[in-house]
């Protein structure tokens, strides 16, 4: 490598992480996006003026295809689907890095890591590594991605001796990445990739559909650590650094959606937690009544607040009332009342999720508070509403040992002076745990879909 | 005449391929003797270098735009398309440069699509007027 081409990668690297950088305000966040894309041009650029890149037409072709493709599915997506976009795309990752691997193993000569059958060690071993990494993120994203898209079922898929399976692929794919490393053959290459690729949907088939959010980080994780690997297997910093960024942002972001549930990683990834049966077997029968509102009431009640939070979840974006519930506020502000939103940290089903479908119901984002920032404010606030969430408000996390969500921040609407909660029916969350809230005398449930009771509140509003 | 010519040029042909053969031999034995070895631990001392500027970056990084934050790391995984390049890159056609293509088509798709999108999500973010 040129000192010129290693010099331009460092300026890709520092853009990069320049570019992340640019996230930690929404001012700054376009021109961080920006310098990302410069830094991959440069990136692009540098590797295509290298003297052993000299197929341009096939290569452009390729590059035109998938870019086509890359934008028009971009342009499109709708917000809500955001999720299973970005677990599809971890997947392209993944499978990229298995061709690499496969192409740099079929000609090593490219790569200047020796010659067809007697590539060096080293290389051999981040070769396989990267593969392996690939591969299971290639599986483990088409899994998620199937099951945030509905093609496969959010429930977890748990039977017996599962995790002993899981372990013995591991070691097994251990043991070809050691016999490939002394053989170089060609059959355990492709052994490990299918390995591989078993052990990434036998890893996320038992994840029920609201774990998601840490399975998609975890994802985002692996797809930077098989670059990194690929990145060992060409001696280019540029990828490890890239890989690096990628990985830690991936496994911090994890952290935090495991923090916000109260959960270990490893309980995530054992899995067998929530979805139907678990809410059914768990939501214990309450013969207490719980007291139903109309929304002329809440309409009328709000009008007369002066400060209100609204707290939504996945539920309304399901619904897709994140519009409406936007007039609503717009509304309320109109009659004078301090509106803001309050998210909690696993709203919705990827990182910062909700975020974006209120920005793209065009919510101003100082408008919308983090748990830690607004969580005090309940006791001085006159009105609670509470939309498709319930799990991350139920007290029960703070007082009830025994309950399966216990020690899980939640947002401490019980102490707003009026709780509205918007919900379909009585059922309990996903946890499978009853809320104690709804039957609290300052609540007052509004069943009904999401974007109806929104939309009955907006004319009780002007009228 | 043009018998010695060609002869010439057969001969210059395969003193080519005998030098190409001996620095591709030269340069393997220069990775085998060590000078692959030595990159691993520069890689190694990199990464973990890399590590903590990400440990301290993505802190940094709001939680609002953690969904961007995905988009953008999604992005740049992408960069990936440097090994694809470099694969596809030789002339003549065998199966290790049709896989390099098909990963450049692939990192493209991821490429265009990451940054596409979380230009969409960031231009939605408003502040209050």
């Amino acid at each position: 490598m040129s000192t010129l081409t290693t010099a331009a990668y460092l300026v890709s690297s520092v853009l990069f992480i320049l570019s992340l950088r640019g996230l930690s305000h929404p001012s700054t966040a376009r021109r961080g996006n920006f310098l990302g894309i410069l830094g991959m041009t440069i990136a692009i650029v540098t590797t295509l003026s290298n003297p052993g890149v000299l197929s341009y037409k096939e290569i452009g072709i390729a590059f035109l295809i998938g870019g086509l493709i890359g934008t028009s599915i971009a342009v499109k997506i709708q917000m809500t689907a955001l999720p299973q976009l970005v677990a599809a795309f971890h997947s392209l990752v993944g499978l990229a890095a298995v061709f690499v691997a496969a192409s740099a193993y079929y000609n090593p000569s490219a790569f200047n890591i020796g010659t067809v059958g007697s590539i060096p060690m080293g290389s051999l071993i981040e070769m396989s590594i990267g593969t392996a990494i690939g591969a299971v993120t290639f599986t483990g994203s088409i899994i998620a991605f199937g099951k945030l898209q509905g093609f496969v079922s959010g429930n977890p898929l748990v039977f017996k001796g599962q995790h002993f399976i899981n372990l013995l692929l591991g070691l097994g794919i251990i043991a070809l990445i050691v016999k490939f490393c002394i053989d170089q053959n060609q059959e355990l290459f492709w052994l490990i990739v299918f390995a591989s690729f078993v052990i990434g949907v036998l890893l996320i088939v038992p994840i029920g559909g609201a774990d998601m959010p840490v399975i998609v980080s975890m994802l985002n994780s692996y797809s930077g650590w098989a670059a990194a690997g690929i990145g060992f297997t060409l001696s280019n910093n540029l990828l490890i650094i890239t890989g690096a960024l990628v990985g830690s942002s991936g496994a911090i972001l994890s952290y935090i959606m495991c923090k916000g549930m109260n959960r270990s990683f490893l309980n995530v990834l054992l899995g067998g937690f929530g979805g139907e049966q678990a809410a059914s077997a768990g939501g214990v029968k309450d013969d207490r009544q719980a007291k139903q509102g109309n929304a002329a009431d809440a309409a009328f009640m709000m009008k007369n607040s002066k400060t209100i939070i609204i707290v939504p979840g996945y539920g309304m974006a399901v619904a897709q009332a994140q519009h409406a519930l936007r007039e609503m506020g717009d509304l309320l502000k109109a009659a004078g009342a301090e509106v803001r939103y309050a998210i909690h940290p696993v709203a919705g089903r990827m990182p910062g999720h909700m975020n974006v479908l209120l920005a793209e119901a065009n919510v101003p984002y100082d408008e919308v508070l983090e748990l830690d920032e607004i969580n005090r404010d309940f006791s001085e606030t006159d009105v609670a509403f509470v939309i498709g969430a319930n799990d991350v408000t139920n007290p029960a996390a703070k007082t009830d040992k025994t309950s399966a969500i216990y020690g899980m921040p939640i947002l401490d609407v019980e102490n707003a002076g009026q709780v509205f909660f918007v919900k379909r029916g009585m059922a309990s969350g996903y946890a499978g745990v009853q809320n104690e809230l709804f039957f609290r005398d300052n609540t007052l449930m509004l069943f009904g879909d999401a974007k109806k009771v929104c939309e009955d509140i907006i004319k009780g509003l002007e009228n | 005449m043009s018998e010695i010519s060609n002869q010439l040029e057969s001969l210059s042909y395969k003193a080519q391929q005998i030098a190409n053969e001996a620095s591709q031999l030269a340069s393997s034995v220069a990775e085998t003797s060590g000078g692959h070895s030595d990159f691993i631990i520069f890689g190694i001392t990199v990464l973990v270098l890399a590590c903590f500027v990400g440990y301290y970056v993505v802190w940094s990084v709001t939680p609002a735009l953690h969904s961007p934050l995905m988009g953008v790391t999604n992005a740049i995984s992408s960069v990936i398309i440097v090994g694809a390049l470099l694969a596809a890159g030789p002339v003549d056609s065998n199966i290790s440069k049709y896989f390099g293509l098909v990963a450049v088509t692939l990192a493209a798709v991821n490429i265009f699509g990451g940054f596409v999108v979380t230009n969409r999500m960031l231009s939605m973010f408003k502040k209050k007027q």
